[in-house]
């Protein structure tokens, strides 16, 4: 069990996945483990502790011992309200984990914030104020659902951009002489 | 001495293919008329040794040989054989060796049976082959030797990431290599046609059905890994747009464009420099895939070797090899893109929009995908996920389906819409019809209520190639084309009706319980602890009834792995025509309560039932072009035999 | 017969067409260089920095000592650390040392215990001693969401009006105090 929760990795490699979901903290980046471990096993260990993926909350070793949260793995009695939360989790991000959504995992973490979130619907919040509020949180990391911002409006110009591209392409090669392109 | 003899044929066939670049540069030279005659035979001897290398290095798994680190960092002695089997690959050394052995096979096959193409072109296809080749050889022996011995000998081995010990995990990684790397023989053609310039219908017809074959792999591996990670992740999704499941879709997205676009050149020699780009891109994208899953750059759940002075290298080869290719593109595509003339609406403009359509897919998935890099290089961090990939994705997507639905329909050269109208309002009347009912069902999203419309139309359409033909005597690409396009439908329904139609039941049990989900119900009887050779586990006991109909017995498991130490949910599904019944145990909830996670979802499986269908169109369409090129091919034999003894 | 509608040549691609490719590779590499060169920054920061703490009451962690709520922290008008803690989390153990030694230099530390029974915080505090005035019981992440803290440990440094002013992710080394203080002076 230690071989997994202790580790680091030659570079900056960062924390093991499921040293995350369990709250390890990455130690210093960039200082090799003191402890006399041969680096090369270390990077084995790395490796592998990085390979074992993510999706349940791993090594019983180091985990907390409450049961999860009221709505984590309850759903609200009103379908509608229900399907609203769904909606909502689906693009929320688990900040333990390497890439799923909060409605994708069991990790503890993800499992409390899902029961923020349906415990808030069912107070009447609307799923945009909730996002809106973990965003103020956690910035727009969290949000798999990304905003149009300073930082993130070329993601949406590139569509249209692209369609643009493909515009020019296909009037260049039908349209000069007054073809209709369909 | 396995080991060493793996290595050995690793280094020798790495030499070869340096000889095979020598040698084919130099053949295609006014002086080099000898070398030439020496490629052919160093590609196949090189397949066969690099061959030779990846089975010693099967072998030393199979044995569980410890003293080799890889197997030891890797295996266990426990495993289940045909997971020691698999485990060759499932790690970043071994998969990069299945990856060189397949590009130096599928070189070797190509110069063993391919005679189509111009000589000269044959040269240049073969040394473009083997400078990729060199590279990711020297990448191999130089940093991530899977032949490495370990000092001293461990005990036992670290085992195996238990989610990789199952048999979908086990062989999706080959089937996905022999379509990456498949397209790497699409790529070097393209190189060879830009460097003898020598683009037409007879390299189209060469290089159709290795792109068909490279293609056909590919959409069975990413088929099988989405089913896979549906029913082993254990909450019901089969794609979440994650950059290791982009850098499979955006080679499909190149490839599904080349070979549309190659069918276009060989029919009718145009879309010459599309073919040639998009034979680049194939492959290029392949690369960048490679290089986004092991450099670590980005996060994702399936990225394994997170190394970034690996990705150095790796990027380091994607500069010379891409930016290569993309050089000599941009130098010779001028010259080589004379072709043949076509009207806007013809069988070609169709085509020309598809690749057009598919192109910008693939630029937005790799947009979105590098775009938390982006996003980091200017101080925050960003995620891109589903509600930007699907919404923005079939703002392409939804024009490129209709013209999928009449494109077929269309003649070569120059046609009307006029002329087929008549034909394609009955399946443009079904989608209303469709879009008609669902408007009365609350709960539908947009994009599934427009696939769900879009579906039963697109099948129709799908199938009006075949309208006033004789079935029987219709040639295999044909049946080919109309099978692709109608699993596009059928996936297309599939996808639609998982998300507009699934239900989920969360619920914490007590055995003796009914639970019911959509038309099930199911009793919850006991949870009973089971063991395998390497996980012990809670199996929960449960039968399930639709509709009142059979008992169906169900046995979902929390499974513990110890080496490592790694907990699975294994799902238990119930498959029927119209949908999947899925049930997952979780955690004990206390007060001799459990956790159940219940789904129904009607028709998902209709999204793989397509993906075979796609693969099995391609299948037709590859055997109808090779059979006839083979009549061809014995048609003229026997004229030629003929003649000479006429000739006598 | 219909007016054929005018056929396009297959006109030779403008210059540009045919390098575009090959600049936006130029560009994906330039964009990958930067991201393998910068460390892999895997923590995700709180955006709650320069913001007031949320309102908040919690019930006592363990016997010891008493729970804490926003009030503590804005009464008094001192700066203070809150750290983020659980009994589970290993890099906690790791830390206490530095906590410790930041206690003694007259700083206030008031902890959260992240899902924990209180047996186990006792537990805890006994083997790694206990520098906290305060320790409240978050036992669904409720407080930890509301200041946009990702994991355990980590320690945030809160001035005398309640606005959080410093977040520091990660066990609290020996490197790291003289920070830390510095952090605390520049709430005053």
């Amino acid at each position: 069990m230690a071989v997994l929760t202790r580790f680091s990795s030659e570079r900056e490699g960062g924390p093991s996945p499921n040293a995350v979901a369990e709250g390890y903290r990455p130690l210093d980046r960039g200082t090799p483990f003191q402890g006399g471990i041969d680096l090369r096993w270390t990077r084995a260990v790395a490796f592998f502790a990085i390979v074992a993926g993510l999706w349940f909350a791993a090594a019983a070793a180091a985990q907390d011992t409450l049961p999860p949260a009221p709505y984590a793995y309850r759903q609200l009695d009103d379908p509608v309200l229900e399907a609203k939360a769904q909606g909502l989790m689906e693009t929320l991000r688990c900040l333990k984990c390497q890439s799923q959504s909060i409605a994708d995992s069991d990790a503890p973490m993800a499992g409390d914030m899902r029961s923020q979130v349906r415990q808030r619907i069912a107070a009447g919040e609307e799923p945009e104020a909730i996002r809106a509020w973990l965003v103020e949180r956690y910035g727009d990391y969290v949000s798999y659902a990304p905003r149009v911002t300073q930082l993130t409006w070329p993601l949406f110009a590139a569509p249209l951009f692209l369609l643009a591209l493909a515009a020019l392409l296909l009037r260049r090669r039908f349209g000069k002489s007054g073809g209709s392109a369909k | 001495m396995i080991a060493e003899l793996g290595l050995v044929a690793l280094w020798l066939a790495g030499a070869l293919a340096g000889l095979q670049l020598i040698a084919g540069s130099l053949g295609l030279t006014a002086r080099g008329g000898t070398l030439a005659g020496v490629v052919r035979p160093v590609a196949v001897v090189q397949g066969l040794l690099c061959c030779l290398s990846f089975v010693a290095l099967i072998v030393l798994f199979c044995e569980t040989d410890l003293s080799v680190k890889l197997v030891a960092m890797n295996s266990h002695s426990a495993k289940p054989f045909i997971y020691k089997f698999a485990g060759t690959w499932g790690n970043h050394e071994g998969s990069m060796l299945l990856w060189v052995t397949v590009m130096s096979l599928a070189g070797g096959f190509v110069a063993l049976v391919e005679r189509r193409l111009p000589e000269r072109t044959m040269l240049a296809t073969l040394a473009g082959q083997a400078f990729v080749s060199l590279g990711f050889y020297a990448f191999l022996l130089f940093s991530s030797n899977p032949f490495e011995r370990s000092s001293p000998v461990p005990d036992e081995g670290q085992g195996l990431n238990p989610l990789l010990q199952d048999i979908g995990l086990a062989f999706h990684p080959p089937t996905l290599y022999f379509g990456y790397v498949g397209l790497s023989i699409a790529f070097s053609f393209a190189i060879g046609a830009l460097v003898t310039r020598e683009v037409g219908p007879a390299f189209a017809r060469a290089m159709r059905p290795w792109v068909l074959g490279a293609w056909i792999f590919l959409t069975l591996g990413i088929t099988a890994g989405s089913y896979w990670a549906y029913y082993e992740l254990g909450w019901g999704g089969w794609w979440f747009w994650d950059p290791v499941e982009n850098a499979s879709l955006m080679p499909w997205l190149a490839a599904t464009a080349l070979l549309h676009s190659v069918s276009v050149l060989a029919a009718r020699n145009a879309l010459r420099a599309w073919t040639v780009m998009l034979g680049v891109v194939a492959f290029s994208m392949s690369m960048i895939g490679t290089f986004l899953v092991r450099s670590g750059i980005l996060t994702s759940v399936h990225a394994f070797a997170v190394d970034p002075e690996r990705g150095s290298f790796i990027l380091v080869l994607l500069a010379i090899n891409i930016g290569g290719a993309l050089t000599l593109f941009g130098l010779r595509a001028a010259s080589v893109s004379e072709g043949e003339r076509f009207a806007p609406v013809s069988r070609e403009g169709a085509l020309v929009f598809n690749n057009v359509a598919l192109s910008a897919i693939l630029g937005i998935v790799l947009f979105g995908t590098l775009y938390p890099l982006l996003a980091e290089a200017m101080g925050a961090k960003v995620s891109v996920g589903p509600p930007y990939f699907n919404p923005v994705g079939a703002i392409f997507a939804v024009p490129m389906l209709l013209v999928m639905a009449v494109g077929p329909l269309l003649r070569w050269r120059r046609d009307a819409f006029a002329r087929v109208r008549a034909i394609v309002v009955v399946p443009a009347l079904l989608v209303l019809l469709v879009a008609a009912l669902l408007a009365f069902r609350s709960g539908i999203g947009a994009l599934p209520f427009i696939g769900l419309s879009l579906a039963g139309g697109l099948a129709l359409a799908s199938l009006l190639p075949l309208r006033g033909r004789n079935l029987r005597r219709t040639p295999l690409p044909v049946w080919g084309m109309v099978t692709a396009h109608l699993g596009i439908a059928v996936a297309l329904f599939g996808m639609a009706s998982d998300s507009a139609f699934s239900i989920e039941k969360l619920v914490a049990a007590r055995p003796g319980e009914t639970v019911s989900v959509g038309p099930w119900r199911i009793v919850f009887d006991r949870i009973e602890p089971v063991a395998g050779p390497n996980w012990t586990a809670l199996e929960a006991r449960m039968k399930a009834r639709y509709d009142g109909g059979a008992a169906v017995e169900i046995h979902p498991q929390a499974r513990y792995f110890w080496t490592p130490p790694q907990q699975t949910s294994e799902s238990a599904l119930v498959t029927r025509w119209n949908g999947q019944l899925y049930a997952v145990v979780g955690e004990d909830a206390g007060d001799g309560r459990w956790q159940l996670r219940l789904w129904w979802k009607p028709f998902v499986t209709m999204i793989w039932f397509g993906g075979i269908m796609i693969a099995l169109g391609g299948l037709l369409a590859m055997i109808g072009r090779v059979a006839s090129d083979l009549r061809r091919i014995v048609a003229r034999g026997k004229i030629a035999y003929r003649r000479g003894r006429q000739g006598r | 017969m219909s007016d054929p509608a005018p056929e396009a040549a297959e006109v030779k691609p403008r210059r540009w067409t045919l390098w575009l490719p090959l600049a936006l590779f130029a560009g994906f590499v330039a964009l990958v260089l930067i991201g393998l060169m910068r460390p892999a920054d895997r923590e995700v920061a709180s955006a709650m920095i320069g913001k007031p703490l949320p309102e908040f009451a919690l019930r006592p962690a363990f016997p010891g000592r008493p729970g804490l709520s926003r009030a503590d922290f804005v009464t008094g008008g001192k700066p203070r650390l809150l750290n983020i803690f659980a009994s589970w989390c290993i890099p906690c153990a790791v830390e206490a040392p530095q906590l410790a030694q930041l206690a003694k230099q007259g700083v206030q530390i008031d902890g959260i215990a992240i899902r924990d029974r209180s047996e186990d915080v006792s537990a805890f505090l006994a083997r790694n001693g206990n520098p906290f005035v305060r320790i409240g019981a978050d036992d669904v992440s409720a407080v930890q969401l509301a200041i946009g803290s990702s994991g355990v440990p980590e320690t945030f440094v809160i001035d005398g009006k309640g606005v959080i002013r410093y977040q520091h992710i990660g066990d609290i080394r020996a490197g790291d105090v003289p920070t830390i203080l510095r952090k605390l002076a520049e709430a005053q």
